[in-house]
């Protein structure tokens, strides 16, 4: 995990489990996205990015919606599930 | 079933009051959905008392809680994720706090996502206040595989923790019981409070020191350090204000070197919650599918989803439509024209004058009879609203047209609002307070006149085949494109301009879904009557006796009127567009209510408003370029008395008003003007004047 790229929240796909690395933007964007279970080192599913309009998320057993600028400032580390996946 | 459940006797009586011997002031606390108004509504029931947050829009309940001659008081606080000053409901939180000094804090918190709502309690701890926490949906926590110890917790926070299902009325009882013990005996509480990451302890200390002695009474300065950290901006204003020149200097030189502070504080909380709920709560990662997870790969999937959203405010606008208009009509007919006759006989009975008995008759009963007419739909707009709403669908909608919303500088929050002013213009404009930014909710509002309302939609109706004939249809659908492009092009414009740089990031939870409550409800569409009724209505009556008196004064007809007199004077504007003054009346008419404009034109053009003869005398007196212009003026004419009331209610500002007004009216007799000439330009005016 720590000799991973870092990736903009946007650029994931749909199903992609990740923690996040870094938060850009102002302080306050930094605390409003706290208030909501997103911080430095939380745990997230992408539920859905359909490449355009607003990302869906589900960290700390909260779905959360996200505008494509506000997670365009979410960096985000993959992570890659212990677990092989069954069909390959 | 459950011998503790409370058992709702209010309202109580001020005997009852008087005789208790103890009286406390409890905050209700938590974040968005944890069932807190259901535990608001369930101890205080109609004891309610709702009034609005001294200048601010954020409504604020109050009610009584009595027991045993203790009296608790029982304050809702907006729900809010956090008390950094993001939004009105934070800021209200805290200011609560610090300046009512409740003698305990209940705080709310959804055990099935119980990390994110104890971020909150890390906020409340700060504070100097007893806590008590509430953990209520343990039965969608215990469906969705997560098991909450209660003691474990309270063992680990060292404060109180009651399990509830709110929903179920348990728990309940014992929450408000163990809130009154910790508010008779504040002295014993001393929880486990959360820590500054470690990297910015030090930093903490020393903004800490350079504080000391300087902050004034209810702010502790622990806090204030803490908030400073954050960035918090109303705090920062302050400490900026009020502190020593020196000394603020030195904390901002401090502060700026310690940007990323507010990771450390975030952190450092989250650090205290995985070690609270480490031992109390089993979290087993089984990757079973819940409700919520099946019912959103439709709700949000992009062609079901879509089709969905259809769906529901199809329903919404069916019910309006099937259950509002006959209401409607039944009320002004059965219920105002009735009291119209009566007390017109009552009056001439007792001899009053013609002009007072008209006035008191047509002016101030018919101008309850707008007021009333508003009720049904508003009533089922409000219904079908909070089912939505209390189901969790509501932020599912926002989710699908953020990307559309994004077009005109807003975002899927602002959606609802304006798609609700098809229905009425009104609900449009209260329903804006879902939006926390304030630039995003007066931009919503200001675009929201521009939605065509039902009432609109019927004079479109009534006067498109008069003059269009075959093609009234697609002429129909096409005046309601250029509203909705001028709301674009306009929401774009002022997205650019005044609003430039305001925009406000789209951040929403997207909550469980459950089985909507019918006491909140009620109590929701109740309480948004109630204040329609209080602010809005008493503007409607006067509005509308005040025109009354302008069309009926100083007599011998609405051709002799104020008005009319006030319409002539502005014929040579309406040469400009081919009006003449009975149609420059009509639209003035329209502000009373929009459909009004075919009664006027009715009285104007000498019928008796029989539909039929009116349609043929308006084809014949009217070309159709004029008609184009007249409606293209109707649709995006400035908006009616009650949303202008409620617009008013809901900015608290006469300056944006005015702004709008003027704002619309140029809209309007610019697109009338352009509609009128280039209809005229492409010879229809023309060919049907001949």
């Amino acid at each position: 995990m720590s000799e991973q790229q870092s990736l903009q929240l946007d650029r994931t796909t749909t199903g992609t489990r990740a923690v996040v690395d870094r938060l850009l933007g102002s302080r306050n964007f930094a605390s409003r996205l706290a208030a909501m279970g997103l911080s430095v080192g939380a745990e997230i599913e992408v539920l859905q990015n359909r490449g355009k309009g607003p990302i869906l998320i589900l960290v700390r057993d909260t779905r959360i919606a996200l505008g494509r600028r506000e997670a365009m400032r979410i960096l985000v580390e993959q992570v890659h599930s212990e677990q092989p996946k069954h069909k390959e | 079933m459950n011998s503790r459940s409370i058992k709702n006797s209010q309202p109580r009586s001020a005997v009852e009051l008087e005789h208790a011997d103890k009286s406390f002031l409890v905050g209700l606390a938590g974040q968005p959905n944890v069932g807190k108004s259901t535990i608001f509504n369930l101890l205080t029931g109609l004891s309610q008392h709702v009034g609005n947050w001294p200048g601010k829009t954020v409504a604020r309940k109050e009610g009584l809680y009595i027991r045993s001659g203790v009296s608790m008081r029982i304050v809702d606080l907006p729900g809010a994720y956090s008390l950094t000053a993001n939004s009105d409901e934070e800021r209200i939180s805290r200011d609560f706090i610090l300046q009512n000094h409740p003698d305990v804090i209940v705080m709310v918190a959804d055990a099935s996502a119980l990390e994110r709502n104890l971020y909150l309690l890390a906020e409340l701890l700060m504070l100097p206040v007893p806590v008590v926490l509430g953990l209520n949906m343990m039965d969608v926590a215990e469906t969705q595989g997560i098991h909450v110890e209660a003691h474990v917790l309270e063992a680990a926070l060292g404060l109180p923790v009651i399990p509830l299902v709110a929903i179920r009325n348990q728990g309940v009882a014992e929450l408000i019981e163990v809130a009154e013990r910790l508010a008779r005996d504040p002295v014993g509480f001393q929880p486990v409070r959360p820590e500054i990451g470690a990297p910015h302890r030090d930093v903490l200390t020393r903004v800490r020191a350079l504080l000391d002695g300087h902050i004034p009474a209810p702010y502790p300065s622990d806090w204030v350090a803490l908030k400073l950290l954050e960035g918090d901006a109303e705090i920062t204003e302050r400490a900026r204000r009020s502190l020593p020149h020196t000394i603020w200097r030195r904390i901002e030189t401090l502060l700026g070197e310690h940007e990323d502070a507010i990771l450390d504080v975030a952190g450092g909380r989250y650090e205290w919650i995985d070690r609270m709920v480490h031992a109390a709560v089993r979290h087993p990662r089984l990757g079973q599918i819940s409700l919520t997870d099946r019912l959103d790969r439709f709700a949000v999937h992009p062609f079901w989803g879509l089709l969905i959203l259809l769906g529901v405010f199809g329903l919404l606008f069916w019910l309006t439509f099937a259950l509002a208009a006959p209401v409607q009509e039944w009320l002004d007919v059965a219920v105002i024209g009735r009291l119209q006759m009566r007390l017109a006989d009552a009056l001439v009975l007792a001899g009053a004058p013609s002009h007072v008995v008209n006035l008191l008759v047509d002016g101030v009963l018919g101008g309850v009879g707008i007021v009333l007419t508003f009720l049904p739909i508003l009533t089922i707009f409000f219904t079908v609203l909070a089912f939505f709403e209390d189901s969790g669908y509501l932020t599912r909608a926002a989710y699908m047209m953020d990307r559309f919303m994004h077009l005109v500088g807003l975002h899927g929050k602002s959606f609802l609002p304006l798609f609700l002013g098809f229905g009425c213009n009104v609900p449009a404009v209260m329903g804006a307070r879902v939006i926390e930014s304030r630039a995003g909710r007066l931009l919503t509002i200001l675009l929201a006149p521009l939605v065509p309302c039902s009432a609109r939609l019927v004079v479109l109706a009534f006067l498109a085949p008069v003059f269009f004939g075959k093609v009234a249809l697609p002429v129909s659908l096409g005046f309601v494109a250029l509203n909705i492009l001028v709301l674009v092009v306009v929401g774009v414009i002022l997205n650019h301009t005044l609003f430039r740089g305001r925009h406000t990031a789209f951040i929403m939870e997207l909550p469980l879904y459950h089985l909507p409550d019918a006491r909140t409800i009620g109590l929701f569409v109740w309480h948004n009557i109630r204040a329609f009724l209080r602010k809005a209505g008493s503007i409607i009556l006067l509005m509308s006796v005040l025109i009354w008196t302008l069309s009926h004064f100083p007599g011998d007809g609405i051709e002799q009127s104020y008005l009319a007199r006030f319409g002539r004077s502005l014929t040579p504007l309406g040469h400009l567009m081919g009006m003449d003054w009975r149609l420059l009346v009509a639209l003035l008419s329209s502000f009373i209510a929009k459909e009004n404009a075919i009664a006027t034109l009715g009285i104007l053009y000498g019928t008796n408003s029989e539909s039929e003869g009116l349609a043929e005398t308006l084809a014949t007196q009217i070309s159709a370029a004029t008609a184009l212009f007249f409606l293209a003026v109707i649709m995006l004419f400035v908006p009616c008395v009650a949303t202008v009331a409620v617009m008013y209610q809901e900015t608290g500002s006469w300056r944006w008003i005015l702004f709008s007004v003027i704002l619309l009216l140029t809209i309007a007799l610019s697109a009338g003007v352009l509609v009128y000439q280039g209809a005229y330009w492409l010879g229809i005016g023309i060919l049907l004047d001949a």
